[in-house]
């Protein structure tokens, strides 16, 4: 492997969910990823300029509180803004409130510019193998 | 043993006389420097107020100097939140004034305007270690082809060290790689890059300017600032309390502040990169004298007159302060225009402490409302310390802090009720020049110079 993989975690907007947060983080580590772990609170700005100076091949937005969608809204935008438009941008959690079942709330998301979407109780696992995936790794 | 300790500023050439063993002042003197000529040429007329007897046996010279200048840096980043903020603390830190700040790769404009601020070096940053290194890389490229000739210390991204130094090599006049400014997010490590840019200011920003005879002759050691942050270690050090020193100057005023700025309230959050424990802010648009029409305009003609017992007359501030601009040796001639430069230094002080210190935002969460805090928490500073003419020479200068401090703002985090202090004797340079050889007879120094307040 020429270099290891950077990629930028946190937890979105105005949420302090901290323990889910941990768990990604060391999973993702020993998984081999350079995990740069903004925690809980983090704005989309702080993800971008994150992800600018680390040279991250992935943002993982973490949303546990229901208002993913109102954080998450314009990342992709942002992204695109800041030179970093392809990057790859996941989201999991508990995205939405209210009664939308989850393919309502992925395409949701994916329509956001998420390349990837999970819903509560997903394990690590699933998503790290698909960012092996989709970094051709 | 004696040791004789100066300060080339760019109004006044100050000597300080101190006696190693047992330690004490034997006392100051000062003289207007002689930057158009010689600095040597101002330092003898301060040294001749001294008696013969009184400069016998002096066994350390050493010196400070913001004559010329200073010591003058561009500061270079990648995000301007991350890497390029980075890059300024470290400069802002080594003494420096930092004459502007860029962040991403550099245009053909940008290097324009480097070359009309006339640098003494460059401070190079970007990238995380192991992150991006295409900016910095590009950078590096575009000051080697620019011609303008300028030591470069390179601090950013360690895996693009080699190559940058490798395309600056023969470019410049120096290169030196230190280790980066910010080597993860979020985690400054400025004392690398300080030092880096403390070699380059002895080896060869002093020959550039022409002070190598005052180096050879009276040991030239550092930037004055950097020499008034010693000060302030030590006294932060010694003493076992958090300090935050303002200095006011005619061009600038400058804020220290010795304290890890941690939250101290409940319900706070700290976002951003790290604050450095010494951290200095300078700001150019607050100064007495050549930056006193920048003031008026920063803090407004209405706030000014909240601090003054009379209404002032059409202009009349105005006038005062164009009169004051135009020389740095002008003094107020009346009562009223007395009450004027103490209302102008009051607002110096409270908005360059506002400035430096942070400030908390509110954000209201399913789980309650929150605090999120940028920058340094000083409300439980321990002690203030002013230095500067216009504070020693004024007949209430503890008033004038206290007033300083008055601020309603409850989400500013400025110093809330600090022991205040005055440089009496105006030595903290010296005892930061003292610091690291005589820690002891430094530290007299300071017990000499600081004055209390009464209450």
């Amino acid at each position: 492997m020429p270099r290891t993989t950077t990629i930028v975690l946190g937890v979105i907007g105005a949420d302090v969910h901290a323990v889910g947060n941990k768990i990604l983080e060391m999973t993702f580590s020993d998984a081999g990823f350079k995990v740069v772990n903004l925690g809980v609170m983090v704005s989309q700005e702080e993800f971008i300029n994150a992800a600018v100076e680390t040279d991250a091949a992935a943002i993982l937005v973490s949303s546990l509180y229901g208002h993913g969608e109102m954080d998450c809204r314009g990342l992709r935008e942002k992204c695109r803004e800041s030179g970093i438009g392809k990057i790859l941008l996941y989201a999991g959690g508990n995205l939405v409130v209210g009664k939308r079942t989850f393919s309502q709330v992925e395409a949701m998301y994916r329509e956001m510019g998420f390349d990837r979407v999970y819903p509560p109780g997903v394990m690590p696992d699933v998503a790290i193998a698909d960012l092996r995936k989709d970094l051709g790794l | 043993m004696k040791a004789l300790l100066i300060d080339f500023g760019s109004t006044y050439t100050k000597a300080a006389l101190a006696n190693l063993d047992p330690p004490g002042l034997i006392g100051t003197a000062q003289a207007l420097t002689t930057a158009s000529t010689d600095l040597l040429e101002g330092l003898q007329t301060a040294l001749a107020e001294f008696g013969r007897a009184e400069l016998d046996g002096i066994a350390v010279k050493r010196a400070c100097s913001s004559a010329a200048g200073g010591l003058r840096i561009v500061a270079i980043g990648l995000v301007p939140a991350l890497t390029a903020k980075a890059a300024r603390e470290a400069a802002l830190g080594a003494g420096a004034r930092v004459l502007a700040t860029y962040a991403y790769t550099l245009t053909s404009r940008e290097i324009g305007e480097i070359r009309g601020l006339r640098p003494d070096m460059l401070l190079l940053a970007g990238g995380a270690d192991g992150g991006e290194q295409r900016t910095i890389l590009d950078n590096a490229a575009l000051i080697a082809e620019s011609g303008l000739g300028v030591p470069v210390v390179y601090a950013g991204n360690k895996v693009a060290a080699d190559q940058a130094s490798l395309l600056l090599r023969g470019r410049v006049p120096r290169v030196i790689v230190a280790a980066n400014v910010m080597p993860e997010v979020n985690v400054l490590q400025t004392e690398p890059a300080r030092q880096a840019i403390r070699e380059l200011y002895l080896q060869e920003i002093t020959k550039a300017k022409g002070l190598e005879r005052i180096q050879r002759e009276v040991g030239l050691a550092m930037p004055t600032p950097l020499a008034v942050m010693r000060g302030g270690e030590l006294l932060q050090r010694s003493w076992q309390q958090s300090v935050v020193m303002v200095d006011i100057g005619g061009a600038t005023t400058d804020i220290h502040s010795f304290d890890d700025g941690k939250p101290t309230a409940a319900g706070v959050i700290l976002k951003g990169l790290p604050e450095p424990f010494v951290k200095r802010t300078v700001e150019g648009d607050l100064g007495m004298r050549l930056s006193a029409a920048a003031l008026l305009q920063a803090v407004g003609a209405e706030r000014l007159q909240s601090q003054l017992p009379f209404l002032p007359e059409d202009g009349e501030l105005q006038d005062y302060v164009n009169r004051i601009s135009a020389s740095k040796d002008v003094l107020p001639r009346n009562g009223r225009e007395s009450l004027i430069e103490r209302a102008l230094a009051i607002a110096c002080i409270r908005e360059a402490l506002v400035r430096h210190a942070g400030h908390l935002e509110e954000a209201f969460t399913p789980s309650g409302r929150l605090w999120i805090q940028q920058g340094k928490d000083l409300t439980r500073a321990d002690l203030l310390v002013g230095i500067g003419g216009v504070l020693a020479h004024a007949g209430d200068p503890y008033d004038m802090l206290r007033q300083a401090l008055q601020i309603e703002d409850s989400l500013t985090l400025t110093p809330k009720q600090p022991r205040l202090y005055l440089d009496r004797h105006y030595l903290l340079a010296a005892v930061g020049l003292l610091s690291d050889i005589y820690p002891q007879a430094a530290e007299a120094l300071l017990g000499e110079t600081l004055a209390p307040s009464e209450v």
